[in-house]
């Protein structure tokens, strides 16, 4: 099975979607890599704190096993270990959440479109970090009522650098997938 | 529901995951007060549920007792509606009382002060044609009211009695197309003659072209149609037109502008000055009187040409020792070819059985010297001096 890659967008039924397998290992290591270098690699280069890492390993996955349920549980626990990692003034469930819609939605698109295309990649990726952005500061005011502002350009300027290092992301987990 | 539960089965993992960590963020979280979120979330999902409950709970007793009491309710409705019906009534009544005494003390002080003898009245109704400018007061030849009768108001004339039953008298208004009167401007001395036109304006007519009448002039009565005396406000000017060959002079007359409830009739006109300038509350405003030299027109009524002839033949009959109605017929009568001097005729007197009221003026208006020109009867009341004080001026009845 090649995982180049076609010149498709859009699947012509579910039957193509192709379900990717990874070793247990694979899905229990990079989320961990993930959150770790998302709590620890800014401290030494701040730039890098924009980098959304674990979120582009939850689309990842959702996308390569194209199960919602299974989007929603990676989503889920990515979310809940981040949270559980941003310290005692963060409530539990926060990301926990926006993750778990994040996978949830990201297995859902899955199964319509080639995602092995590199565009489709990109903007799925570029639309899900503007959505967990968004989102999050949508439950922030709601839920916990702080006052928080939303910039949407630089929003969408990150959401653009997220895409392309997640491309390189997707392209680097692509070698960890089991070949049939 | 198992089979709901397979097919919406990826929704229902995230729902439950959802709700899951919406509960975990609610445990943990604080608002500002220092309570958990999720007593807040908790509070705030169950108390509108249950205000609903009390909401239907609350109405369904309240409903049930309406229903229980609604007899009564229904009762005391209509009592409580029937006697604000009767206060709304008695308000009403109170009020028209009000202005009634209002309307009685300004007529009051209006016949207080004028110099006419006047009656007042109240209209009891109006005339039954469309248009007719016709209404009826309460005060008949019982009262002495006599046809030919001026009937004002404090704020201006009114009409004229054209009709003298024994308890009501039938008034002819102004506005009516068949009505006339002889009109003098206050401010220019221009002679007219008023004219109803069926509308609430009047027409001043016979009003030559280049005689000074401007819009907001007042009008006053001339005394020239002997039915009004001098002196009485007419109305303002509201509009002025050339025309061919007179000026087309318009006024609102002023003596219908409050309605028309109470009258004054005046039994015994006396002429008197024309003021120098119009006051709104006519009632209280006494015009100086007539200079010396328009004593003339300061007479009050003398009769018709009838009058005289009536009184000339009496003054025949009685030198000639000749009782008129008496004898059987063939009779030798009076020699009416033996006209006694001039001098020597009595007056006519009015108000006499004989003394037929003047017929309305519809000409173009004479000098007032020059209305009753053979006739100079004796005032029954001579106008005020001036500088009498209102106190002891001659009142009318």
């Amino acid at each position: 099975m090649s995982y180049t890659g076609g010149g498709r967008i859009v699947l012509n039924s579910q039957r193509e979607a192709q379900i990717s397998r990874f070793r247990t290992w694979v899905l229990l290591a990079v989320p961990l890599a993930a959150i770790f270098f998302q709590v620890y690699v800014p401290q030494f280069f701040h730039f890098l704190g924009y980098l959304e890492l674990p979120l582009l390993v939850v689309v990842y996955f959702a996308l390569m096993r194209r199960s919602q349920i299974q989007g929603l549980l990676i989503g889920a626990l990515v979310g809940l270990a981040q949270d559980s990692l941003l310290g005692s003034k963060n409530p539990l469930g926060m990301y926990g959440i926006v993750k778990t819609l994040v996978g949830y939605f990201a297995a859902s698109v899955s199964v319509r479109f080639d995602v092995d295309n590199v565009l489709v990649r990109l903007l799925l990726a570029f639309f899900f970090f503007v959505f967990h952005q968004f989102f999050y500061w949508v439950m922030a005011r709601a839920l916990l009522g702080q006052q928080i502002g939303f910039d949407l350009q630089q929003t969408l300027l990150i959401g653009l650098l997220n895409a392309v290092v997640g491309i390189s992301l997707f392209h680097f987990l692509d070698k960890l997938r089991e070949t049939v | 529901m198992e089979t709901f539960l397979n097919r919406y089965r990826n929704l229902t993992v995230l729902l439950l995951v959802i709700f899951a960590q919406l509960v975990l963020l609610a445990v943990q979280v604080k608002n500002d007060q220092d309570v958990r979120m999720i007593r807040v979330w908790t509070v705030t999902a169950v108390t509108p549920a249950a205000r609903v409950v009390e909401w239907l709970r609350g109405g369904s007793i309240g409903f049930v007792r309406d229903y229980i009491l609604l007899h009564d309710t229904h009762d005391q409705n209509r009592r409580l509606q029937a006697e604000l019906d009767r206060l709304k009534l008695e308000n009403i009544f109170l009020k028209n009382e009000l202005n009634t005494a209002d309307r009685a003390k300004a007529l009051g002080v209006f016949q207080e002060h004028t110099p006419s003898k006047t009656l007042a009245a109240n209209v009891i109704g109006t005339g039954a044609g469309a248009n007719a400018k016709v209404v009826f007061v309460d005060r008949g030849s019982v009262s002495g009211v006599q046809r030919g009768m001026a009937v004002v108001t404090p704020d201006g004339i009114v009409g004229k009695v054209t009709a003298a039953y024994p308890t009501a008298s039938e008034v002819l208004l102004i506005t009516d197309s068949d009505f006339a009167a002889g009109v003098i401007s206050q401010k220019n001395q221009v002679r007219g003659t008023l004219k109803g036109q069926g509308s609430p304006v009047c027409k001043v007519d016979y009003v030559p072209i280049g005689e000074k009448v401007a819009v907001g002039d007042w009008f006053y009565t001339s005394g020239d149609d002997r039915i009004f005396p001098r002196g009485f406000p007419v109305g303002i000017v509201k509009s002025v037109r050339d025309g061919q060959p007179f000026q087309e002079v318009y006024l609102e007359p002023s003596g219908l502008q409050r309605g028309l409830e109470d009258v004054l009739i005046l039994t015994e006109g006396v002429h008197q000055a024309i003021p120098d300038q119009a006051v709104a509350n006519q009632p209280v405003y006494i015009a100086p009187p007539l200079p010396a030299g328009d004593q003339a027109a300061a007479q009050p009524i003398a009769g018709t040409e009838a009058d005289k002839l009536r009184a000339t033949y009496k003054a025949v009959g009685e030198a000639q020792k000749h009782t008129y109605g008496e004898g059987p017929p063939g009779t030798k009568p009076p020699d009416f070819t033996k006209l006694p001097p001039a001098g020597a005729l009595p007056p006519a007197a009015p108000g006499s059985p004989a003394n037929t009221p003047p017929a309305p003026v519809s000409a173009p208006p004479q000098p007032a010297a020059a209305a009753s020109p053979a006739v100079k009867p004796t005032p029954s009341k001579p106008p005020p001096a001036p500088g009498i004080p209102v106190a002891e001026r001659p009142h009318a009845e």
